[in-house]
């Protein structure tokens, strides 16, 4: 059996400017809507807070649920449904986190009970700090830029022999933002700057592979943030973990049409750059299709099956497949085809 | 034979979780979102063990000055962690000074100034004994905290360190966690001190409070309304005996009241202190008190020697049971503050898992007739591949003693889905080089020749991903990074291996004509 017949030639590279108008609007939405948002929703894993997952016996109204909160002073938590609807889950989430020696779970078990009459059970109570959510939020985006920069001196190293090269670039990088982190400059800012220096290193080093797969994670993981933005989804620990294995998902993916490009160079030096790339993303995407297929199987299966604590995870590897697959055909090799209109220019 | 080894010892490591009786290995660690119980992360607050310690420094040196008579000088800590020295008479600073150089050698001085007639004097530890102390108090309420939970009696805590003054606590299958919490959290630090009864109490309530005592409480639970009431106590702050001196704690019941106390022994320095006190003391109140709170003042009738004591307090049998046990694992040397809290609770747990392994099977049996469909024979190859995978991970999470969370289990049902990659990159060019009009033996050597440096750069950086992962999660996070990474080697392995010796089999053994791929 067979997808895609094996002499398929679509016009990827042809198409790359509509590639990049869509993926333009793709990001500025994002990053739009993460500005009308007031940046990322956070969890209580990065905001700090106390979650409480309660589970009735019957049917219950959130109002109910509302006035028993009231009672006890949490009068201004969030109560959202949790899983199916017939499993009367709920989840309330308060921004303080309670610290005290009081016993939170049994005053919130005694309370709701009492306003709802109808029996309950306590399944979960996450209380994280407002400090330990500040150092998991550094940490998290310390995670996102490290992972990007030891990808990106494997792909100069084995694709351009650039070992020392990348391998000095980033360990400035790095020992530049080390530095920088203990003067209590704002971390995120200072992420932000280190990836466009990352970037700008990347232009005039010539690390011409390095900067595509760079620029389709990014591309990638913007996206996929601004999703999540746009559904209101919260940002927690499980969703940093979905965002770095799309990271390494979405270079898979990437690597392989790099792998293909490199051997094409070698045995038809005589054609063009834009066709061997072009065919070298069209032999190659019979393999991108099934594995991009057999990814988004399992990963819906968990979607719908794995529960709520899993969803949210589920969810965003959902749509990491799906734009890490179109970023490695439609944004990392065109940015390959870029430096030979630059070359040609000057 | 080295895949049929692997193969086998990976099945040897996964066997104890299913049958445990089989072979006595250990099984699969489940995470505490998988089993239930509660993850805490501590604060201790180091600040305060230096605090303690320059107002024990303090403390000694008034005892000192009092010994030696050197007279009009006032001696107080200010500003948490310094000691004041203010000296009205100018003849006995020669006096004070040759103290301070013979037993004090530990306090650095930060100034020295005239102020008049007096001579102020500011000292206070030097930085490098602070941060002694602090790492100190860190390492010694991890210790005492681990004693604790021994007592307590949960299976399989982990306890440890987290940076310089966190400590990490997870107790698996936890039920009473506010019992555990309060243990875990109690300071413990057990005083003696005589109440004041010289000072009037009330005009001390109403600020008028004399410079060497304070009002400390004593709080009572009405075992039926749940309502607490507050009786305030003129307490002298000077600590006569501290529970350091402490040997032995155990609950035992009034024979009169029939109600659960605390008896606790002092060591035969302690012993001697206390008879001292009792003795100097006779008629006057004594309180016990615990962590700043009151929990009696009896009244001493007669010198006290043998070293024995009780604590009563309207305890219920449990905390007294606690009460005891925290008593005879020590005080902890600082304060400490739950800073972070996850507690899940079996049926939560157990949710998770029946629903993880659910849509792991049905993910998992999508991909396998898909791949028989596919690439019909070798697809059934590779799935073959896949089922080795999936006992691989498993043995692996054995036999590295790795924790299997429901993120982890999301890892596993991932590396189903991204592991038969392998095969597919595989079998796509096996199938472009058969177009290419090669025989079936050399089209699978071409095949598996040219994927191979594929595969691995594509997987090194997962692998990478799931590394720095490892690295920056906790708990949850870091099973997905370990089932990640432990897919991806065994992907590795079965892809480029394993199935490559199938291959080599089949086309050795029959000289076949065609491929069904």
């Amino acid at each position: 059996m067979q997808f895609i017949k094996s002499d398929i030639n679509i016009n990827f590279i042809g198409k790359r400017k509509i590639a990049f108008i869509v993926s333009s609007v793709m990001i500025l939405i994002s990053i739009a809507s993460l500005i009308i948002h007031g940046g990322p929703r956070y969890g209580i894993d990065f905001a700090g807070g106390t979650l409480i997952q309660v589970k009735f016996l019957n049917p219950t109204a959130i109002d109910d649920i509302k006035s028993g909160l009231a009672t006890i002073g949490l009068k201004k938590s969030s109560i959202q449904t949790f899983g199916a609807s017939d499993d009367n889950e709920y989840l309330i989430r308060t921004d303080k986190s309670l610290m005290t020696d009081k016993e939170l779970s049994e005053e919130v078990f005694q309370a709701l009970k009492f306003s709802t009459k109808n029996d309950l059970e306590i399944r979960r109570i996450e209380m994280v700090g407002p400090q330990v959510g500040k150092d998991l939020r550094e940490k998290a985006l310390f995670a996102m830029f490290f992972s990007l920069l030891f990808i990106t001196i494997y792909i100069s190293g084995r694709f351009e022999f650039k070992w020392i090269l990348s391998g000095v670039m980033a360990g400035a990088l790095m020992g530049a933002v080390y530095f920088l982190s203990l003067f209590h400059v704002s971390i995120p800012f200072l992420i932000g700057a280190a990836l466009i220096v990352t970037l700008i290193l990347f232009w005039f080093l010539q690390l011409k592979y390095a900067m595509g797969a760079i620029v389709a994670l990014i591309h990638d993981v913007s996206i996929t943030v601004g999703i999540f933005s746009i559904c209101g989804k919260e940002f927690t620990l499980p969703i940093i973990a979905a965002l770095l294995t799309i990271i390494g998902y979405s270079l898979n993916d990437t690597i392989i049409v790099f792998d293909r490009i490199r051997e094409n160079l070698r045995k038809k030096q005589k054609n063009p750059l834009q066709t061997i790339i072009n065919s070298s993303i069209n032999e190659t995407l019979s393999r991108t299709v099934l594995t991009s297929l057999t990814t988004l199987a399992v990963v819906v299966c968990l979607f719908t099956m794995g529960g709520g604590i899993i969803h949210d995870f589920a969810f965003a590897m959902i749509i990491g497949i799906l734009v890490g697959t179109y970023s490695s055909i439609y944004v990392a090799s065109p940015i390959l085809i870029a430096w030979q209109v630059q070359k040609k220019q000057k | 034979m080295i895949v049929i080894g692997i193969i086998i010892a990976a099945f040897i490591y996964v066997l104890p979780t299913f049958k445990p009786a089989l072979w006595p290995h250990k099984k699969i660690n489940l995470g505490l979102d998988l089993q239930g119980g509660m993850h805490l992360v501590l604060e201790v607050d180091t600040q305060k063990a230096v605090e303690g310690t320059v107002e024990r420094i303090a403390q000694e040196l008034k005892d000192q000055v009092k010994k030696e008579h050197i007279r009009n000088i006032i001696i107080d800590r200010i500003e948490g962690t310094k000691i004041s020295v203010i000296i009205r008479d100018p003849d006995k600073v020669a006096e004070f000074d040759k103290l301070l150089d013979k037993d004090f050698k530990d306090l650095r001085i930060l100034s020295r100034s005239n102020d008049g007639e007096n001579l102020v004097i500011a000292m206070n530890l030097p930085d490098k004994r602070t941060d002694q102390i602090k790492k100190m108090a860190t390492d010694q309420a991890l210790e005492t905290i681990r004693n604790r939970i021994d007592q307590f009696g949960v299976s399989e805590p982990d306890i440890r360190r987290q940076g310089e003054k966190r400590l990490l606590i997870q107790l698996p299958g936890i039920k009473d966690t506010k019992r555990a919490k309060e243990l875990i959290g109690k300071t413990a630090q057990l005083e003696f001190k005589l109440v004041d009864e010289t000072h009037d109490l009330d005009a001390a309530l109403k600020g008028n409070l004399p410079p060497d005592s304070q009002i400390l409480y004593q709080v009572k639970e009405d075992p039926l309304t749940r309502r607490t009431s507050e009786t305030p106590f003129l307490i002298k702050k000077r600590s006569l005996l501290s529970g350091a001196y402490l040997t032995d704690a155990r609950v035992q019941i009034d024979s009169q009241y029939n109600e659960p106390y605390v008896g606790i022994d002092f060591n035969r320095k302690g012993a001697r202190i206390f008879e001292r006190i009792t003795a100097a003391n006779v008629k006057k109140r004594l309180a016990i008190v615990l962590d700043n709170k009151v929990y009696s003042a009896p009244v001493i009738q007669e010198k006290i020697s043998g070293g024995s004591a009780r604590i009563t307090g309207n305890f219920s049998a449990e905390e007294a049971r606690d009460l005891a046990i925290v008593l005879r694992a020590g005080a902890l040397p600082a304060p400490v503050n739950i800073i972070e809290e996850r507690t899940v609770g079996p049926s939560l747990g157990s949710d998770s898992i029946n629903k993880g392994l659910m849509s792991m099977c049905i993910g998992g049996i999508l991909v396998v007739l898909f791949m028989i469909i596919y690439y019909k024979t070798s697809g059934l190859i590779a799935d073959f591949a896949l089922i080795l995978n999936i006992l691989l991970i498993a043995g692996g999470l054995a036999g590295f003693q790795a924790t299997l969370t429901l993120p982890g289990i999301a890892g596993v049902i991932l590396t189903i889905g991204m592991a038969v990659d392998a095969n597919v990159l595989i079998f796509e060019r096996i199938r472009e080089e058969l177009g290419l009009g090669k025989t079936p033996r050399a089209a699978v050597d071409a095949g598996y020749g040219r994927a191979t440096l594929t595969i691995l750069d594509a997987n090194v950086t997962t692998l990478i991903a799931a590394l720095v992962l490892f690295q920056f999660g906790t708990g949850p996070v870091k099973g997905f990074a370990v089932t990640l990474s432990l897919g991806v080697i065994a992907s590795l392995f079965t892809a480029l291996v394993l199935t490559r010796a199938i291959f080599d089999y089949l086309l050795i053994n029959r000289k076949t004509k065609t491929l069904s791929i």
